[in-house]
């Protein structure tokens, strides 16, 4: 019987949970690297029991681990992220320039085709590759490099590339996003990029225009039309029906635009999941519901998911990398809360269950699809 | 032979128990024990300094003989007691990094 993997990184570990097709009863096994934060880690596509975890402290820095049997034992892998060349500056936050500094991995993005293959997101933002299963990394500087890219500022959360999204119709297109850089596409393979950000209106920036600066926090497509994009913003939900070329507002009656997940269903390409948070000043649910909301037309027309999510004194977020579904027939979808909540669904987002409750603060949550 | 004890987060990382003991062709240096730790424990570069054989990392911190070394210079001499092994080296995460 086909079954389900959670992966769930956590300020303190990282945790496996596994069930059936049902979904209803869980095995939970953690913490592992217990201590260190767990900002992401992902299964690869063509071997389900390939994962890569980005493992990283305050004392100690970055890790990488790697597992070869589905989570339940781990290898350390490389862990130097050097910028190629002499890295320049960025800004800081009070516009001066600022040196390139690696602080940690925050997206493992494992090859579509390739088990050995696996795309790292960092902070300070840059792109970096292992051909080799993780033993050695090499950043692709030509995102780092692009002429605005002494111009980008770091977001609150610091200045990370937290999204990377593979095409898979079109080899060698992939997109990217950082905060507070903005969106941006690769038809090479990572060779070049260029910004797409048309359309996107951010209060704090006075050009309409503005090629870089909007604080983007995820993106996410359909890999059967993988032209269309969603987009969370710092505020408002966009979508893009070419290619991220240009965006347009589907916030519609939405509570509130803020947010960070955004995900699209297995099998219902229109059909896109945020959770609304109150504001950037309040990063919790509006009125202490915590309530997903669910589009079934591609934006502008959302309902809210409660059945089975606390509806009172809820004041907990869930951040950008923390949701994920299934691609079992009736899809499940997941996420990830500070307050160290796992939510399930296993009806597309009907009703939800926690399969644990009390964890560390949930950073990330990926899930796999078992054969 | 030097005597090394790591804090507990980089034991569990290399998979080490107890002290770890080292063979140190001498002089025996902050660097040349560090160099001689990473070697045997590969997993440990990067965690306590940064690659090769670069600064501490800021939140680490080394300790000896009742003494604060972190700010020692690398190829400084190790005291006596750490030279013969009376004394271990102390490889301590700072209460500041946690």
């Amino acid at each position: 019987m086909t079954g389900v993997r959670v992966l769930a990184g956590t300020r303190k570990g990282a945790f496996v949970l596994t069930s059936d097709g049902r979904r209803e009863r869980w095995e939970v096994s953690g913490p592992h690297f217990a201590g260190w934060e767990v900002y992401h880690l992902k299964g690869s596509p063509v071997d389900p029991d390939r994962l890569y975890a980005s493992q990283s402290s305050g004392w100690s820095g970055q890790v990488i681990q790697r597992s070869d049997d589905g989570g339940t034992t781990w290898q350390p892998m490389g862990n130097q992220f050097a910028y190629d060349g002499v890295p320049g500056t960025h800004q800081w936050y009070d516009g001066t320039p600022h040196p390139w500094e690696f602080a940690r991995v925050w997206h493992l993005e494992p090859s579509l085709d390739d088990p050995d293959t696996v795309w790292a997101g960092v902070e300070d933002a840059g792109l970096f590759r292992s051909a080799d299963g993780g033993r050695s990394w090499q950043e692709l500087p030509a995102l780092r490099g692009h002429d605005t890219g002494s111009s980008w500022q770091p977001g609150a959360g610091g200045m990370c590339l937290h999204t990377i999204l593979l095409d898979p119709s079109a080899p060698g297109r992939m997109f990217a996003a950082i905060s507070a850089a903005g969106a941006f596409r690769s038809d090479d393979a990572g060779q070049s990029w260029r910004p797409i950000n048309r359309g996107l209106q951010s209060e704090g920036i006075p050009d309409p225009d503005a090629e870089v600066g909007h604080c983007v926090h995820r993106i996410a497509m359909h890999p059967g039309r993988p032209q269309v994009l969603f987009m969370q913003k710092h505020w408002d939900v966009m979508r893009s029906d070419d290619g991220g070329e240009s965006w347009h507002e589907i916030s519609g009656n939405l509570p509130t635009d803020f947010g960070f997940p955004i995900d699209v269903h297995a099998h219902e390409p229109d059909t896109i999941y945020v959770v609304p948070i109150t504001s950037d000043a309040e990063h919790y649910p509006p009125e202490g519901k915590l309530r997903v909301y669910r589009s079934r037309t591609g934006g502008d027309d959302w309902e809210p998911l409660t059945k089975g999510l606390p509806q009172e004194h809820c004041y907990v977020n869930v951040l950008r990398d923390a949701m994920a579904v299934d691609s079992l027939d009736s899809c499940g979808v997941y996420f990830g809360t500070t307050g160290g909540q796992v939510y399930a669904s296993a009806d597309s987002g009907d009703s939800w269950a926690p399969i644990v409750r009390d964890l560390p603060a949930v950073l990330s949550v990926e899930v796999q699809t078992l054969p | 032979m030097i005597r090394v004890i790591l804090p507990s987060h980089l034991r569990a990382l290399a998979r080490i128990e107890g002290e770890v003991h080292l063979d140190v062709v001498p002089p025996v240096t902050q660097r040349s024990v560090l160099d001689e730790l990473e070697a045997r424990y590969p997993t440990l570069r990067g965690t306590i300094r940064a690659h090769g054989g670069g600064p501490r990392r800021p939140f680490m911190r080394f300790f000896a003989c009742e003494l604060d070394l972190s700010h020692e210079q690398p190829d400084a001499l190790l005291p006596k007691p750490v030279a013969d092994g009376t004394e271990p080296y102390l490889i301590v995460g700072a209460m500041a990094g946690g």
